[in-house]
């Protein structure tokens, strides 16, 4: 590391030494890290609201058709939910560890656990390739074969646009993050990081756990509030 | 730069409450408590969310000024679903007797279902 260090130091000159990862515009790793936690979390105010509209408008529908909400989302299926909202929590943890070994400098186990993030990040999506395959057999997807029993019909349709949008777009987002997690493995693995700079880690990080608290809401709201019946 | 380092068990201890929450919101789903089941729904998730925000996205160890932002996250999320809700929960309130409103408390919805009662249309009442 030092040969680097005095390496790229003499390429810039008159430029003091410093570590090979500060940018020249920060003054010090912890302002370059500062920074980047606080860009990232700012990116993440606008995914609340991107996912905040969604949830609005299944607010008002949810108040407008209640009965086609309790009767449509009896047709989810809770197990899968349930287990599938075990696998992003196990995820999240693992991220965690993922930070935390980068934090100490443990490169190899910082590979492992991303690589073990996006196993579980996997795993959740083949779950939702399953859920969404059987709504398809259903006729539950909305379009000109849709098919609901009952007069509820008209809002249901509503109910299974909004059902696609929420966990689509939320798979989306497991999709983009199971790439980034790729190049961070791949950084790790390169021996990248350091306890001085793991920054692409702790970022992505931010966003895998943002993701799974997307779920921890859509699950309870898609699957779970109008099973008791009380509509029924 | 070494940034707060939390011990392994706090990660395997906030893991643990998530999984516990997710239990205990799968089992209450079932219990039938009337208008209760999605506020309480809704405080298991936001508990769980606060927890994941703190400890696993390192937000209780950050500077004032993430804390803020992530803050504002919430603040605005709670202008969008608040002052949307409140007016639309409102607007079949009785403004005053005999006024336009309708009959007492009530949220009319822009679709029919099953055609029983007919649908309001705009600018019925």
């Amino acid at each position: 590391m030092s040969d680097s260090l005095a390496s790229h130091a003499g390429s810039h000159g008159a430029h003091a030494a410093h570590h090979p990862d500060l940018q020249h515009h920060f003054d010090t790793l912890d302002q370059q890290h500062e920074a980047a936690t606080l860009g990232m979390w700012l990116f993440l105010i606008t995914e609340v609201l991107f996912f905040g509209g969604l949830f609005l408008a299944y607010m008002l529908y949810r108040v407008w058709y209640p009965v086609a909400w309790a009767e449509a989302s009896r047709e989810l299926d809770i197990v899968l939910g349930a287990f599938n909202t075990a696998v992003l929590i196990g995820s999240s943890l693992t991220m965690a560890f993922a930070v935390r070994s980068a934090q100490t400098g443990k490169q190899r186990a910082t590979v492992v656990w991303i690589l073990l993030t996006m196993a579980l990040g996997l795993v959740f999506l083949i779950v939702k390739y399953f859920e969404y395959k059987e709504k398809f057999e259903h006729h539950h997807v909305p379009g000109p074969n849709f098919v609901f029993e009952g007069p509820q019909a008209g809002p249901a349709q509503i109910y299974f646009s909004l059902y696609f949008l929420m966990t689509g777009l939320h798979a989306t987002h497991m999709i983009i993050g199971f790439f980034i997690m790729a190049v961070v493995a791949w950084m790790a693995h390169k021996k990248r990081f350091s306890p001085d700079w793991y920054t692409p880690v702790e970022i992505s990080g931010l966003y895998w756990h943002f993701v799974d608290i997307v779920w921890i809401f859509l699950f309870p709201l898609l699957y779970l509030v109008d099973r008791a019946g009380h509509f029924a | 730069m070494a940034g707060h380092i939390s011990p392994k068990s706090t990660y395997y201890a906030v893991f643990a409450v998530l999984m516990v929450g997710t239990a205990i919101t799968v089992a209450v789903a079932f219990v039938n408590l009337g208008s209760f089941n999605f506020p309480v729904a809704i405080g298991i998730a936001i508990t769980k969310a606060t927890l994941v925000i703190l400890f696993f996205m390192h937000a209780r160890y950050s500077s004032r000024l993430t804390k803020l932002f992530v803050g504002t996250a919430f603040f605005f999320l709670a202008i969008l679903l608040g002052l949307t809700m409140t007016d639309v929960l409102s607007r079949g309130l009785k403004t005053y007797p005999g006024g336009a409103g309708g009959s007492g408390y009530g949220v009319r919805a822009p679709l029919a279902t099953g055609g029983a009662a007919g649908a309001p249309r705009e600018g019925a009442h």
